[in-house]
């Protein structure tokens, strides 16, 4: 390996150092899983580590670049969320409920980036069933911000954020039903994009509202989410929910200027609730834009400010649905004797589950319960309705929309667990992206008390390409993107 | 909105849950309390606006031909299950 060590580097300067011969796989494999290992004690940022497969695929890897037969991703250390299941490795969804599960089969997701060659260095840690916002509620204990280990990640990738963060590994899958790939990414100071709704499959990747969950990625950069999302999207027969639709060169599409673009300024997210030093930073990232000759236009989306309403009513009812497969029947947590059907459901699905999972099931509940349907449920899906038609509208006078992402930077582990609807005010901003199913993505744009501090993108549905151009744009001017914290140089 | 103790026993129910003493009376405060910020929708006027069936406006779910497409791998499978006999799932006795 050559003298310097090549974690610094992003997803596309380790490709370039593979393809050069600088380092083998195998060396850049066994030099992250090292670094891996010896974080966990500090950030926990891994629930599995799975070294053995990963000097396996990296050997392929290798194998693949003698004999010329290597493609972009060839080689390339990642980790993949927990949520995503992995044939023979554990996929655990952050939950005791899933502590012995060894997933039969691969998800897509998984099954293509493997095939693109890459190789896994293990799970990362996450909130329980992806439901938080502080990475607090996972059953593996909370991961720590590796800018300040006191401050909590962001959640529900709180995980992936971290390992991209402290440069453990150069990129993350991740999946965002409320803000879960976005603010992990703001609050650690990292770019993170929640792709179009249909976009990437689903399948393998354990549900929680199905109207809202998908996959995306977080990396340092907005190039690198540019290489994995080309081999993340496309087509899935084996998910209802993939849309049939081209997959463009993402990475090609970075070159598009800035110049021109109509960037909107959402008037409600400057509003309230803004921390103030979080709105300068802001502000001068709009500045940036502006001399790269962006237009910017004031816009109004009026029905957002009913966002987290609509969430959680939206979000629990799918969710009690869904985990309504967990029965500690087939497979997950079962209590020990059971005296009947009824007490081996109730406390299986009691003891397997975590606080705020049993809190957001029982919402559900309530909302679909009988009588109360018409006025929770269908009430909060007119209303998304409105606020998904202040979208459409908004995209007839903009390209895109942009804002913050996160209110505030990270705050302190414990902050927020007293009080859930304080911890839900955390996604005030990125919510409305997966009520409307459009694409949205989270750059770092500055730094408030030596915490980082995101900046939102927005488009229409399928603009990923245009939403990781203005990305890429702003990075090429900034370097808030190669920050990283001293401890993980 | 105030829930009472039995409502969220009954939701707990519903939800086959079991909840443990302790966690009952948090339950009554943050599900109220979460009940009383949806309530916020109330101020909506939704009159003559279609429910949202689907985020990409104008898709509904795809259907597949109704054929085979995998092999059974129910051993595979029944690796992860708690008890398995013969094959089976066992579950205690439901039937008298």
């Amino acid at each position: 390996m050559s003298a310097a060590p090549p974690h610094p580097r992003t997803l596309a300067g380790m490709a370039g150092g593979l393809a050069k011969r600088e380092f083998s796989s195998v060396e850049l494999t066994r030099h992250l899983l090292g670094r891996l290992e010896a974080a966990q004690p500090q950030l926990n940022a891994m629930i599995s580590i799975t070294g053995e497969g990963a000097l396996a695929a990296a050997a392929l890897a290798d194998g693949a670049f003698a004999s010329g037969k290597a493609g972009p991703l060839t080689g390339l250390p990642i980790v993949h969320k927990d949520i995503f299941c992995t044939a023979g490795v554990r996929t655990t969804c952050g939950s005791r409920m899933l502590d012995n599960f060894v997933s039969p089969y691969d998800a897509t997701v998984v099954a293509k980036l493997k095939a693109a060659g890459t190789v896994m260095l293990g799970k990362s840690n996450m909130d329980e069933f992806a439901m938080g916002s502080s990475n607090e509620t996972s059953f593996y204990g909370p991961v720590r911000n590796p800018w300040n280990p006191a401050m909590v990640p962001g959640g529900s990738s709180g995980g992936s954020a971290a390992v991209v963060a402290s440069r453990l590994a150069p990129a993350a899958t991740a999946t965002d039903t409320g803000g879960s790939i976005r603010q992990p990414a703001a609050l650690t100071g990292v770019t993170g994009l929640k792709p179009t709704y249909g976009r990437v499959s689903r399948y393998g990747m354990i549900a929680f509202a199905s109207s809202l969950d998908q996959a995306g990625v977080i990396a340092a950069t907005a190039e690198d989410c540019a290489m994995m999302l080309g081999a993340m999207a496309g087509f899935d027969p084996r998910d209802s929910t993939s849309v049939d639709a081209p997959v463009p060169d993402y990475v090609a599409a970075l070159a598009a200027p800035a110049k021109g673009l109509r960037i909107g300024l959402v008037k409600e997210f400057f509003d309230t609730g803004l921390d103030a030093e979080n709105e300068r930073q802001l502000r001068a990232a709009f500045a940036v834009y502006e001399k790269l000759g962006v237009t910017l236009v004031d816009v109004s989306l009026p029905n957002i400010g009913l966002s987290v309403p609509t969430y959680y009513v939206v979000a629990p009812a799918e969710c009690s649905s869904n985990l309504a497969r967990f029965d500690g029947v087939r497979f997950g947590h079962r209590c020990d004797n059971p005296k009947d059907l009824l007490d081996l459901y109730k406390r299986s699905r009691g003891e397997g589950f975590g606080a705020e999972v049993k809190r957001r099931i029982m919402t559900g509940t309530y909302v679909l319960s009988a009588g109360y349907y018409d006025a929770y449920y269908l009430k909060a899906q007119r209303v998304r309705q409105l606020i998904s038609a202040d979208f459409a509208q908004a995209f007839e006078h903009v390209d895109v929309l942009a804002g913050p992402t996160s209110p505030t930077p990270a705050f302190a582990l414990g902050a927020k667990t007293a009080d859930p609807i304080t911890m839900y005010l955390n996604d005030i901003y990125t919510i409305g992206a997966n009520l409307a199913g459009v694409p949205a993505l989270s750059v770092p744009c500055g730094f408030v008390n030596g915490l980082p501090v995101g900046l939102q993108l927005v488009g229409p549905h399928f603009s990923e390409a245009k939403l990781l151009a203005a990305a890429h744009a702003f990075q090429l001017e900034t370097d808030w993107h190669a920050r990283v914290p001293a401890a993980w140089l | 909105m105030s829930l009472k103790r039995s409502d969220v026993e009954n939701i707990a129910h519903l939800a086959r849950l079991s909840l443990r003493e302790d966690e009952v009376a948090g339950y009554v405060e943050t599900l109220g309390n979460i009940l009383d910020m949806v309530g916020q929708l109330d101020r909506a006027a939704t009159g003559g606006i279609e429910p949202m069936a689907h985020p990409l406006r104008g898709l509904s779910q795809r259907l597949r031909a109704d054929v085979v497409t995998e092999a059974d791998a129910h051993a595979l499978y029944q690796q992860n299950a708690p008890r398995v006999q013969a094959g089976l799932y066992i579950v205690p006795k439901v039937i008298e």
